[in-house]
C-alpha cells in the first residue's frame, strides 16, 4: 500500500467554471510539501475538493489517502480517512466550545459506545494548548467566536495536534497572522513532523517556509502544477515574482 | 345535584361543582366562578386569531381525571428523583397535584415572614395571602377556557410569598410529577416577592414514565415589588402524550428585576401564555425561552409585553430547535402605553429547522402609543449554515452528531442566561436526551 496522499489528473469545477485542470501530486508521508501560486490559481479549490465540499463538482482525477479513495466521500468520512484541513477561513460555532468540539471529533472516531476517557483527553488539550501558548480558558471560549485571526489559526492547529491525522492540508494558514504567531503555529506544525504525517501547505508567500522548511515547493497556476523543486525553489519564486512563472513557466 | 359519572373527566360540571362543598366561602367562590366562566366559553376554535397556527382540531380535556393521592412508595421513590435544583433552600413536591412534600424552611427565613407552602396549607393557615384570587383578571392571550378550567379545581399548587427586604439567597424548588396515566393537575403558583426582595424559584414539571398521557393546566402570577429581584425557571418535561398549558402573568413594580425562563422539552402539544406588565419606572423584565421540538410535538408559546409605566425595559428571546414534523408557534407583542416614554422593549424569536418536515411560525408584533421608545422585533427562521456544518464535517464529525452539536450551540445563548449552572446542566442533559429518542 503506498503510503502518500496522491492525487492524479483531478478536474473540478464550481458551478460551470473549471478551476481544477488535470492536477497531479504525490505527498509521501512523513514529508512536507508546500504549493506555492498567486490568488485565484486553485490553491483553496484543491484544499476544499480534497476535503469533500459540496459546493465543488469533480469531472474526473482520483485522490487517495494511503491508496484508499476518498474521492466522492462524505466530508467526515475523508476527515475520518486521515485527512485534515486546516482552514484559511475558520467558521465561528456559535454556543459550541472547544473542548466539546474537538471532543466530539475525538468521539467519532471511536468505536461506537467506547468509553471516553475525559480526563486523559484535558490533560492532552491543555498540555497541547500550552505549546501553542493559548490560555487555557479557551477550552471554554466557543469555537472561533470572537477570536483574533491569530487564535482562529491556533486554533485550527489545536485540532491537528488533537486528531493526529495521517496527512493534513494547510490552506493559507499564515495569512492573518503577526510573527510571533507565525512562529507559535509554525512551532506546533514542526512538532508534529514524523514519520507518520505528510503536510500539504498551501501559501501565497514565502514567509511561512521560513518556518516551516519544506521537503518539496510546488508552484500552482491555472488549476495545476507547473513546477516543482526543492525548498529553495520557494526562494527563487520570491525573488523573481510570480510574473517570472506566467512568463517562464505557464506555458511549459 | 346529579352525580357525577363513574368515568367523569375534569371537564365534568357535576364533578366540578362537588369540589366546592365543604370549601371556606371565598375559596368556593373562585371555584364556582370558574365552573361558570368554563361553562360559558367555547373551546378555541379555528377563527380565535388568538390559537392562529395552533392545531385546535386535537384539543381535548376528554378522558383527564384528577387522580387519587399517590402511594407513599411513589411519593418516597419520585421524592429521590426529585433533586433537580442543587443545594436549594427548600423543596416542595407534588404527585398528579397532590403535595406529598412539605418543605422545611430554615428557621430564619421562617421568622422573617417568608412562605413557601401548598395552596391547602394557604388556605388553611393564610387565607388572606389567597383571597383575591376571586378578583384574578382574565387570560388576555386565549387560554380563557383553560385558566377558568383551572379556577374550578383551585385548591392545587403553592404559595411563594417574600417579605419586603427578605433576600432568599439560594433557590426554592418545586417539582410538579405526573405519575398515573389520564390523570390531571391544574396547579396555582402565586409567587409574591416584596420591595427590595430576592428569591429564585425552579419548578420542574416531569413524568415518571416517559410516555405518559397527562393534562396539565397550571398558572403562575409572579408579583415582583419595587426593587426586587426575582428569577424563575420554569421547565416542563411532561410523557409524551401529554397536554400541558401555563397560563402566566408577571408584573414587575419601579426598579424590579425579572429574569423568567420557560424550557420546553415533554408534552405532545405544550402551550405557554405569558403576560408581562412593566408596571413600575426602571422595571427590568427579561423573558427567555428554549423548547427542543421532536416528533409530531407542537409547542405554542403567546407572549405579551405590556410597557404600563416610563424608563422600563423588557427584553424577549424564545430560540426553538426542531426535528421530525414537530412545530412550534410563536406569537409575541410589545404594548407601549401613551405615558411610556423611554421605554426599552425587545422581542426575538428564532428558530432553527433540523428537518424539512419541521415547521416553525412566527407572529411578532409591535403596538407603540409613546413617541420617545426603542422598540425592536425580529424573528428568523432557517436552518444550519452549511460553512458550520461543513466545518464540524471537515473533523470527523457524522452529520447527525454535528447537527446536534450546532443546534445545542444555538441554545446556548438562552442556557448561558439561566442563573444557577446545576439548573442549566439539568435542563441541557434534557434537550440533549431529545436528539436521541
Amino acid at each position: 500500500m503506498p503510503a502518500s496522499l496522491e492525487i492524479r489528473n483531478l478536474c473540478a469545477s464550481v458551478g460551470d467554471r473549471p478551476i481544477l485542470k488535470n492536477f497531479s501530486l504525490t505527498v509521501p508521508k512523513g514529508e512536507v510539501h508546500a504549493i506555492m501560486g498567486p490568488n485565484g490559481t486553485g490553491k483553496s479549490t484543491l484544499a476544499k475538493v480534497l476535503a469533500g465540499h459540496p459546493d465543488y463538482a469533480v469531472q474526473s482525477g482520483e485522490a487517495l489517502v494511503d491508496g484508499e479513495t476518498i474521492l466522492g466521500l462524505e466530508p467526515d468520512v475523508i476527515a475520518r480517512a486521515g485527512l485534515f484541513l486546516a482552514f484559511q477561513y475558520p467558521s465561528e460555532i456559535p454556543g459550541v466550545t472547544i473542548a466539546n468540539f474537538i471532543r466530539a471529533a475525538l468521539v467519532a472516531r471511536q468505536a461506537k459506545g467506547a468509553p471516553f476517557d475525559a480526563k486523559a483527553y484535558y490533560a492532552e488539550l491543555y498540555a497541547k494548548m500550552d505549546a501553542l501558548k493559548m490560555d487555557r480558558k479557551f477550552t471554554s471560549r466557543f469555537v472561533n467566536e470572537g477570536f483574533s485571526g491569530g487564535e482562529k489559526k491556533r486554533c485550527e492547529i489545536l485540532q491537528l495536534m488533537m486528531l493526529r491525522p495521517r496527512y493534513a492540508v494547510l490552506d493559507e494558514t499564515d495569512s492573518g497572522l503577526d510573527i510571533d504567531a507565525l512562529r507559535i503555529v509554525s512551532e506546533g506544525v514542526n512538532a508534529m513532523r514524523g514519520p507518520d504525517t505528510g503536510f500539504l501547505v498551501i501559501t501565497h508567500y514565502q514567509r511561512l517556509l521560513d518556518y516551516i522548511v519544506p521537503d518539496r515547493v510546488h508552484i500552482m497556476w491555472d488549476g495545476r502544477i507547473v513546477h516543482s523543486g526543492g525548498k529553495e525553489l520557494a526562494l527563487e519564486l520570491e525573488e523573481k515574482g510570480y510574473d517570472w512563472v506566467k512568463k517562464e513557466l505557464a506555458h511549459a | 345535584m346529579s352525580a357525577p359519572a363513574a368515568d367523569a373527566g375534569v371537564a365534568d360540571p357535576a364533578l366540578q361543582r362537588a369540589h366546592e362543598a365543604g370549601a371556606p366561602a371565598w375559596l368556593a367562590e373562585v371555584r364556582r366562578t370558574g365552573r361558570e366562566a368554563f361553562a360559558s366559553l367555547p373551546m378555541p376554535g379555528r377563527g380565535d386569531e388568538r390559537w392562529r397556527f395552533s392545531d385546535v382540531r386535537s384539543l381535548s380535556l376528554e378522558g383527564f381525571a384528577p387522580a387519587p393521592a399517590p402511594s407513599q412508595e411513589d411519593a418516597a421513590r419520585l421524592a429521590r428523583g426529585s433533586a433537580l435544583t442543587a443545594d436549594a433552600a427548600a423543596t416542595l413536591i407534588f404527585i398528579d397535584g397532590h403535595c406529598v412534600s412539605r418543605p422545611e424552611l430554615p428557621e430564619s427565613l421562617r421568622r422573617a415572614g417568608v412562605v413557601f407552602a401548598p395552596v391547602e396549607d394557604v388556605v388553611r393557615d393564610r387565607p388572606e395571602l389567597l383571597r383575591g384570587e376571586a378578583l384574578r383578571p382574565p387570560a388576555l392571550l386565549g387560554g380563557g377556557k383553560l385558566l377558568a378550567l383551572q379556577r374550578a379545581w383551585f385548591g392545587s399548587g403553592y404559595v411563594l410569598h417574600v417579605p419586603d427586604g427578605i433576600e432568599i439567597p439560594r433557590p426554592l424548588s418545586v417539582v410538579h410529577w405526573a405519575l398515573k396515566d389520564g390523570s390531571a393537575a391544574l396547579p396555582h403558583a402565586l409567587i409574591h416577592v416584596g420591595a427590595r426582595a430576592r428569591a429564585t424559584v425552579h419548578e420542574w414539571r416531569l413524568a415518571a414514565q416517559p410516555d405518559l398521557r397527562t393534562l396539565s393546566v397550571s398558572a403562575t402570577d409572579l408579583h415582583a415589588g419595587p426593587g426586587a429581584r426575582v428569577e424563575r425557571l420554569s421547565v416542563q418535561n411532561w410523557g409524551s402524550a401529554a397536554q400541558s398549558f401555563e397560563i402566566d402573568t408577571v408584573a414587575a413594580a419601579a426598579g424590579a428585576e425579572v429574569l423568567s425562563v420557560n424550557a420546553a422539552v415533554g408534552a405532545r402539544r405544550a402551550r405557554l401564555e405569558n403576560v408581562v406588565r412593566l408596571e413600575g419606572e426602571g422595571a427590568d423584565v427579561k423573558l427567555l425561552g428554549i423548547a427542543v421540538a421532536t416528533g409530531e410535538q407542537e409547542f405554542d408559546q403567546r407572549t405579551l409585553q405590556v410597557h404600563a409605566a416610563p424608563g422600563a425595559r423588557s427584553d424577549l428571546l424564545f430560540k426553538n430547535a426542531l426535528l421530525d414534523r414537530a412545530r412550534t408557534v410563536f406569537s409575541g407583542l410589545i404594548k407601549v402605553a401613551p405615558g411610556a416614554q423611554r421605554t426599552d422593549a425587545y422581542q426575538t424569536n428564532r428558530n432553527l429547522l433540523l428537518s424539512p418536515e419541521a415547521e416553525a411560525d412566527s407572529l411578532p408584533g409591535l403596538e407603540i402609543e409613546a413617541n420617545d421608545v426603542k422598540c425592536s422585533h425580529g424573528a428568523t427562521t432557517g436552518q444550519v449554515s452549511p460553512d458550520e456544518l461543513f466545518y464540524l464535517l471537515s473533523r470527523g464529525i457524522p452529520l447527525p452528531a454535528a447537527q446536534e452539536l450546532l443546534a445545542q450551540g444555538f441554545l446556548e445563548e438562552v442556557l448561558t442566561r439561566i442563573g444557577d449552572a446545576g439548573a442549566a446542566e439539568a435542563v441541557r442533559g434534557m434537550l440533549r436526551a431529545k436528539f436521541h429518542s
